[in-house]
């Protein structure tokens, strides 16, 4: 089942996908543009992964990591589908990430990788902008490249776990434009997600509706005002995001 | 009303009371408790970013450091980190000492309770924004590289014992003018002035919400001493914060930690 937060006449609401509409908890139907889109998750805490696909890595001139490399994100980043990111003035490179986002479902500490899918509530699609004009060798990826408000757009969905049952095997695209920039499959992650799990709950606790975003392939292209960009992972979902 | 926030186990909600920051005693209902005799649960529910290198001292350690590879130049903007809500705990709440680690930093800091939703706040207008001030332990696994974030090191589970109360802001006249002091088994073990600040709060407030919001009830570490003091399984920390109160909590092996457990 795909789940979305969405609000509509001064009403935040829970909603399923049926064949095309939404279904509101009131059982009423409407289209996908009566509705704002809420993050299908209300975020607490978002870990977020770099260089962990290996063309990426490459790309940015970084050899792949010998251990994940896991920042963390603030819930003044999250933003919904359809959301609007600004770009600031004066820089040079901003750039979009499709990420496929795991979301946990119950508290998991100590995790093999062999159980990690049994902590898995579901799936969203990520887009995680950074701004590289800002990048500092300090605690890096620094929070001014990747902290910033409306930074990250997640949803449409959250897809049950149930329905995705090879995440390690899907196509992930962004769309600039309507143009393909960035194309690449969840297969060539370095970390896969239960090993991801498995890493963090090794030393920390992770809780009900936290975040992993687990990274972006190569095809990182700068983006300007105006542009839409849509990011799009196989039966995941398609996420709507505009700059200005 | 009263000149603090406190949240005590047991009480629905967070709630203004009088507390002596001197004398580590609160009035409730017009009898006064020692803080030993209640059990505190932290203050806050926020976001907890903190700052690094924000004392001279913390700051010049590196400077050496700071003109070659992986670093090759001072930092522009704060360094900010965040500190997960797995680390939260409150008063007398254990700290575990992981079983991969000999011994922890002790994070003396200054905490700033946000009052108000926060976006390009002016430094000029920053209090505005301030709700009031607590004492945090911004526990750290010590470690010299400080290129790539430090999740492994910082944002282990009760890694930030916050309280035990927020002093609200009217009660504190100047916030860059306080003195911190580290008492290890009743020892002084560290001892500091926020005057000290690279960035002193408003500045801090002006420089961080220029590119994210800060919201009611998210708390800003101001950043930790030069010289924190180390710890070990067993060791007692008290962190005073002049007019601020006092911290207290207790290192245990990890094997033997609980949340919730007080000792």
């Amino acid at each position: 089942m795909k789940r979305a937060r969405v609000a509509m006449n001064g009403t935040i609401y829970e909603a399923i996908e049926d064949n095309g509409f939404l279904q509101l908890n009131d059982q009423h139907k409407v289209t996908e543009k009566d509705v704002v889109w809420l993050p299908p998750v209300s975020p607490r805490t978002v870990f977020a992964l770099g260089l962990n696909y290996a063309d990426h890595a490459k790309e940015l001139s970084f050899h792949a990591p010998t251990e994940p490399l896991v920042f963390l994100k603030g819930p003044n980043t999250i933003v919904g589908h359809r959301s609007e990111t600004k770009r600031p003035p004066d820089v040079d490179f901003m750039h979009y990430e499709c990420e496929l986002a795991v979301v946990i479902g119950k508290m998991a500490r100590n995790v093999k990788a062999s159980e990690a899918y049994e902590y898995v509530l579901g799936y969203t699609v990520a887009n995680d902008y950074a701004v590289r004009d800002y990048l500092e060798n300090y605690y890096r990826p620094n929070l001014r490249v990747k902290n910033r408000d409306a930074f990250t757009p997640i949803g449409p969905w959250l897809v049950d776990k149930e329905d995705i049952p090879d995440p390690m095997n899907l196509v992930l695209r962004t769309y600039v434009n309507g143009a393909l920039v960035q194309e690449g499959n969840t297969k060539d992650m370095i970390f896969t997600i239960p090993m991801l799990i498995e890493y963090l709950t090794s030393f920390m606790t992770l809780n009900y509706g936290d975040i992993i975003l687990t990274g972006t392939p190569k095809g990182a292209v700068n983006v300007n005002v105006g542009d839409e960009v849509i990011t799009e992972i196989e039966g995941i979902g398609r996420l709507i995001n505009r700059i200005i | 009303m009263g000149n603090a926030v406190v949240k005590i186990f047991g009480m629905p909600n967070i709630t203004e009371a009088e507390v002596d920051p001197e004398n580590n005693s609160i009035f409730l209902n017009g009898t006064q408790y020692h803080v030993n005799q209640l059990s505190w649960e932290p203050p806050v529910s926020g976001t907890i970013y903190g700052v690094l290198l924000n004392y001279q001292g913390a700051f010049h350690r590196y400077r050496e450091q700071m003109a070659h590879s992986p670093y090759n130049e001072p930092p522009k903007a704060p360094i900010l980190y965040i500190k997960p809500i797995n680390t939260l705990s409150g008063y007398r709440s254990p700290i575990p000492l992981p079983e991969d680690a000999d011994e922890l930093e002790v994070g003396a800091a200054l905490g700033v309770v946000i009052g108000r939703t926060a976006t390009k706040v002016k430094e000029e207008e920053a209090f505005q924004y301030v709700a009031g001030y607590t004492v945090v332990n911004d526990v750290a696994i010590p470690h010299e590289n400080i290129y790539r974030p430090a999740i492994r090191e910082r944002a282990r589970d009760g890694f930030n014992p916050v309280g035990p109360w927020i002093i609200k802001k009217e009660s504190i006249v100047d916030p860059d003018s306080l003195d911190i002091r580290v008492f290890v088994n009743g020892k002084l073990a560290q001892k500091n002035n926020t005057k000290n600040f690279i960035r002193p709060v408003a500045r801090l407030l002006a420089d961080i919400t220029e590119f994210m919001t800060l919201y009611p009830g998210d708390v800003l570490l101001t950043g930790v001493p030069e010289q924190a003091p180390l710890v070990k399984a067993g060791d007692h920390v008290r962190i005073e914060i002049e007019g601020v109160g006092s911290l207290e909590n207790t290192i245990v092996h990890e094997a033997d930690y609980v949340k919730g457990a007080v000792r």
